[in-house]
């Protein structure tokens, strides 16, 4: 067994079992961490198929955002999972048959399929290799010249959703305490120290 | 591949987009910068940067055939036309918005940014000669609009419009790209050029109509066609009023020529495929809009069935799929354009102190209140329905002919027939202003308004005495699809 086999076994063995275990654990917050894990997990396996952008990006979208933005909501809103769990046995029953019934025809569909011979002979479309060519490096060739214009649009698009998000949510809010930096670095002795003549044993109002 | 192979594409054809991207840009600083106060400039700014875009695409000469942007960006006749008609829609919808946000002290610069924004979406979506540019451009269009729908956030219609309009549309997007990668698995091309011919060599199989039928659902859902008309009484009702007219008029522009595009330019061979979906959805369109809207009350929500009716019919010319069907889908397209803008201005005028009415009986006895007024809202009125001399019976009578010349002679019929029961709601509303107990008058109108109301009834009236002009630009728009 070579190192690469080993480490997709471990690989592919965490994923499934912390993949259990995010619907398994009853804290949903260990769940996210699961969730998490499966992730990162699955970030190894595109690294052992020679696809390192995309490992790149599972990390960075689905743990550094995704993952964090459930752990937020999890841990702001009061959801009692425990609650939502109440009717489990009930629904159980039902549940199952809807879910029996997809595995007989999703195995029907897969079983039923043949694959054109013609296809598995035909010369496939050959990547360079990886000493020539990274995937990173081949995505951004084509992004930026023969799809910058996409490329382009995409960030007007996202442009749009940013200002969509500020215009939705923004509230001046009146009485709100804010630092004002060049206001704090005006401040002169005379507008923070006021010197006070105080007579004896009468004090000075404040 | 080295840096000295790479060719830096022809950008003159995409003029306008970069006029508007650009300035769009410069609007976003000099408002960020401004702060709240900055609506006023940044709205006359932001019409001045459509406008010079509308004379960019004017200045292109209308029968050249260019395609650009790696092949994905193509701009001819057709475009050009429709391109003209967004812009005049997107202005309209600023010229529209002014008056009445400052005085619900909801003007804010975002809203005309997101217009330009929405604009520049729309007018990618008329020159998309690909998939992908075709969705990318309905997803800048969308998502702007998702946002006005809810610009009154305030207000809990508004923000239940936005909310429906931004599930809903979300769900239609996925259909149109579910249907989009089902095109492209099954021709192996992206590019409309390329499906052309690749559904020409090999025979079309079902993986290839199923997309074709996702693509045309997604299509739907944008035009407000039936049956996936469902937010559009709603969204109409609850949005802003001039948000409303801007749904109604140049997002519909961008989504027919989208329609157009992709039907004609991308399928042309498999036209007995698609032509069931489109009739289909044309007659359903033109029955439900024109009986649902009888017992509306609410203006906005008649004027959305009536949006879901003028689609219909501007489908049967699509239903054609011919090159006179085309033509009669600008034609009606552009009068609609005018005749929606005109009656929204007309609806948008009608307030007294900070109160705006919005039902039927509200315009009672218009016409000895305000004789203009009520003449210019008559006037679109008997041309929504149709009635010679004025534009609309032109408009109608161009996408019936060219469903005759293709043998669709019952959708053609079927058209005269909803058409005529359609006339009975646009009547009584002539009829509300000129024969009913008078209401006290409303206030004299924005100069924003004014100047829509004016342009719009001077072109159905114009249009409706001399249609050759328009016939003939949009003949031309036409053959460059051919």
């Amino acid at each position: 067994m070579t190192a690469a086999a080993a480490f997709f076994y471990l690989f592919a063995a965490i994923t499934v079992a912390s993949g259990f275990m995010v619907i398994a654990s009853r804290n949903p917050v260990s769940s996210v961490l699961f969730l998490i894990l499966a992730f990162v997990n699955a970030a190894g396996l595109f690294v052992l198929m020679g696809a390192e952008f995309l490992a790149m990006i599972l990390v960075v979208v689905y743990v550094g955002a995704v993952a964090v933005l459930f752990l937020f909501v999890v841990m702001m809103l009061d959801v009692d999972f425990a609650e939502l769990r109440q009717g489990f046995q009930e629904y159980l029953p039902v549940g199952g048959l809807i879910g029996a019934v997809f595995l007989v025809e999703l195995l029907l569909v897969v079983g039923s399929w043949a694959i054109d011979p013609g296809l598995v002979q035909a010369p496939l479309a050959t990547a360079p290799s990886g000493e020539q060519m990274t995937n990173t490096r081949a995505l951004g060739l084509v992004l930026y010249t023969n799809y910058f214009f996409f490329f382009q649009v995409a960030g007007l698009i996202l442009l749009v959703a940013m200002i969509g998000a500020i215009v939705l949510t923004l509230r001046d809010r009146p009485g709100v305490k804010r630092q004002d930096i060049a206001v704090q670095n005006a401040r002169t002795q005379d507008m923070a120290v006021e010197l006070r003549k105080v007579p004896n044993r009468q004090g000075v109002e404040v | 591949m080295n840096a000295a192979q790479i060719v830096m594409p022809a950008l003159g054809p995409a003029l306008p987009e970069l006029i508007l991207t650009v300035g769009v840009l410069v609007l976003i600083l000099y408002g960020a910068f401004k702060g709240e106060r900055s609506a006023e400039g940044v709205t006359v700014g932001a019409l001045i940067v459509l406008i010079v875009a509308l004379f960019a695409v004017a200045s292109q000469p209308l029968s050249a055939k260019i395609t650009t942007l790696n092949g994905s960006f193509i701009v001819d006749g057709f475009a050009r036309v429709m391109k003209a008609l967004v812009l005049l829609g997107s202005i309209a919808a600023l010229l529209l918005a002014r008056d009445l946000f400052e005085r619900e002290r909801i003007a804010r610069f975002e809203y005309p940014i997101l217009i330009v924004l929405s604009s520049i979406g729309m007018l990618i979506m008329v020159s998309a000669n690909d998939l992908i540019g075709l969705y990318l451009g309905l997803e800048l269009q969308s998502l702007a609009a998702y946002v006005i729908a809810s610009f009154h956030r305030d207000d809990v219609r508004s923000t239940e419009a936005g909310l429906k309009y931004f599930v809903l549309g979300a769900l239609s997007s996925g259909m149109l790209l579910y249907g989009a990668s089902l095109v492209y698995g099954f021709t192996g091309h992206v590019s409309f050029p390329g499906i052309v011919t690749a559904l020409r060599e090999t025979q079309v199989g079902l993986g290839v109509v199923l997309g074709i039928v996702f693509v045309a659902a997604g299509v739907a859902f944008k035009l407000a066609a039936v049956p996936f008309h469902m937010w559009t009484p709603d969204v109409y009702e609850g949005a802003p009023t001039p948000v409303t007219a801007f749904f109604a008029s140049a997002p519909k522009m961008a989504a027919m020529a989208m329609a157009v595009r992709v039907f004609v330019g991308a399928f042309p061979g498999v036209i007995d495929e698609w032509r069931q979906i489109i009739v289909f959805v044309a007659i359903a369109s033109m029955a439900l809009g024109s009986f649902a809207a009888i017992g509306q009350r609410n203006i906005k929500r008649l004027m959305a069935y009536s949006s879901i009716a003028n689609v219909g019919y501007a489908l049967i010319g699509l239903a054609a799929g011919t090159q006179e069907g085309v033509r009669g889908v600008v034609v009606y397209m552009a009068v609609y354009l005018a005749m929606t803008l005109g009656a929204f201005a007309v609806i948008l005028g009608l307030r007294r102190g900070n109160r705006m009415f919005d039902t039927i009986d509200d315009l009672s006895g218009l016409s000895r209140t305000h004789p203009w007024l009520a003449f210019c809202l008559a006037a679109m009125m008997f041309s929504l329905a149709g009635i010679p001399p004025l534009a609309g019976f032109f408009a109608k009578f161009y996408v019936f002919a060219a469903a005759i010349q293709a043998g669709l002679v019952a959708l053609a019929v079927i058209g005269v027939v909803t058409s005529v029961i359609g006339s009975y709601y646009y009547l009584r509303i002539v009829k509300v202003m000129y024969f009913d107990e008078a209401q006290p008058a409303y206030e004299p109108l924005a100069p924003g308004l004014r100047i829509v109301l004016a342009v719009s009834s001077v072109v159905v009236i114009l249009l409706g005495i001399v249609p050759a002009p328009l016939v003939s630009i949009a003949g031309t728009a036409a053959r460059s699809l051919f």
